[in-house]
């Protein structure tokens, strides 16, 4: 089971900033381990915000994204006190759900 | 619930499907995120492939399109890149990187107050260029790009 993510919400004026830090290690496929094999491909495939019970974004990602991927969005009508749930799901069908409350600026 | 990702991400069709299914209340969130993966457009191992199969093979280039990047990046491994687009209706944007192996990294869609810009972390294997593609709600597709130069690969053993 992969580390749960590190989620900051924070309204900034109207908006409200979320950043979110995933542990994984985003294996490209691309490399070989010291004794010449391989290392298969490990990245996350699906990302999916959701904001007040509302889902906000939605995406795909490849392997060019860096190990421990680090995202950050901004919601316009969001409020201090909204839920913030983000979920991932990776290449080998692991996946997290993790969430935090957003604060007041 | 697919529907979002679905007129992002395949291109067709876009335009008044995420209108119509956020009024029939189909954006529900779930757990569960939708299955069907893009993996033509993610495993296209070049970038003329990798823009037609996220439909945005006529993109035209658009300056309301922001790439905030590093000229030039000591470690290729940890990119930090920050994107928006101001045209208007943006409802989608994607990042390729020109030269990577597989140069899609990623595509989001943006609904329910999300604005169409993000911050996000490139690997790159040498010095390239990033595209960013923005779709629009009429399924329109617009570019630009930046050149990025890489000391240290982030893509080898």
């Amino acid at each position: 089971m992969a580390d749960p993510m590190k989620i900051r919400a924070q309204m900034k004026g109207d908006n409200a900033e979320i950043r979110v830090l995933m542990s994984h290690p985003m294996e490209t496929g691309q490399r070989k381990d010291n004794a010449g094999n391989t290392i298969a491909a490990h990245y996350i495939q699906s990302i999916a915000i959701d904001v007040g019970g509302k889902r906000v974004i939605q995406g795909q990602t490849g392997t060019s994204i860096s190990r421990n991927p680090v995202f950050g969005f901004r919601v316009k009508g969001a409020k201090a006190g909204d839920k913030v749930v983000i979920h991932w799901e990776d290449n080998k069908g692991e996946k997290r759900t993790d969430e935090t409350t957003i604060s007041a600026g | 619930m697919d529907a979002i990702r679905r007129t992002l991400l395949k291109g067709a069709g876009a335009a008044g499907a995420i209108t119509a299914a956020m009024a029939a209340g189909v954006l529900k969130p779930s757990g569960a995120l939708a299955a069907e993966y893009n993996r033509a457009a993610f495993e296209a191992k070049d970038l003329a492939n990798a823009f037609r199969n996220i439909g945005a093979g006529s993109a035209a280039d658009n300056s309301g399109i922001v790439i905030k990047a590093p000229d030039i990046a000591e470690n290729g491994a940890v990119v930090p890149v920050d994107i928006s687009s101001s045209i208007p209706n943006t409802i989608s944007l994607a990042v390729l990187v020109d030269k990577n192996p597989l140069p899609l990294s990623s595509a989001f869609d943006f609904a329910n107050g999300a604005l169409p810009e993000m911050a996000l972390r490139l690997k790159m294997g040498q010095t390239s260029m990033v595209e960013v593609v923005a779709k629009t709600s009429d399924g329109k597709f617009y570019k630009a790009k930046k050149e990025v130069k890489v000391t240290v690969g982030g893509c080898g053993g």
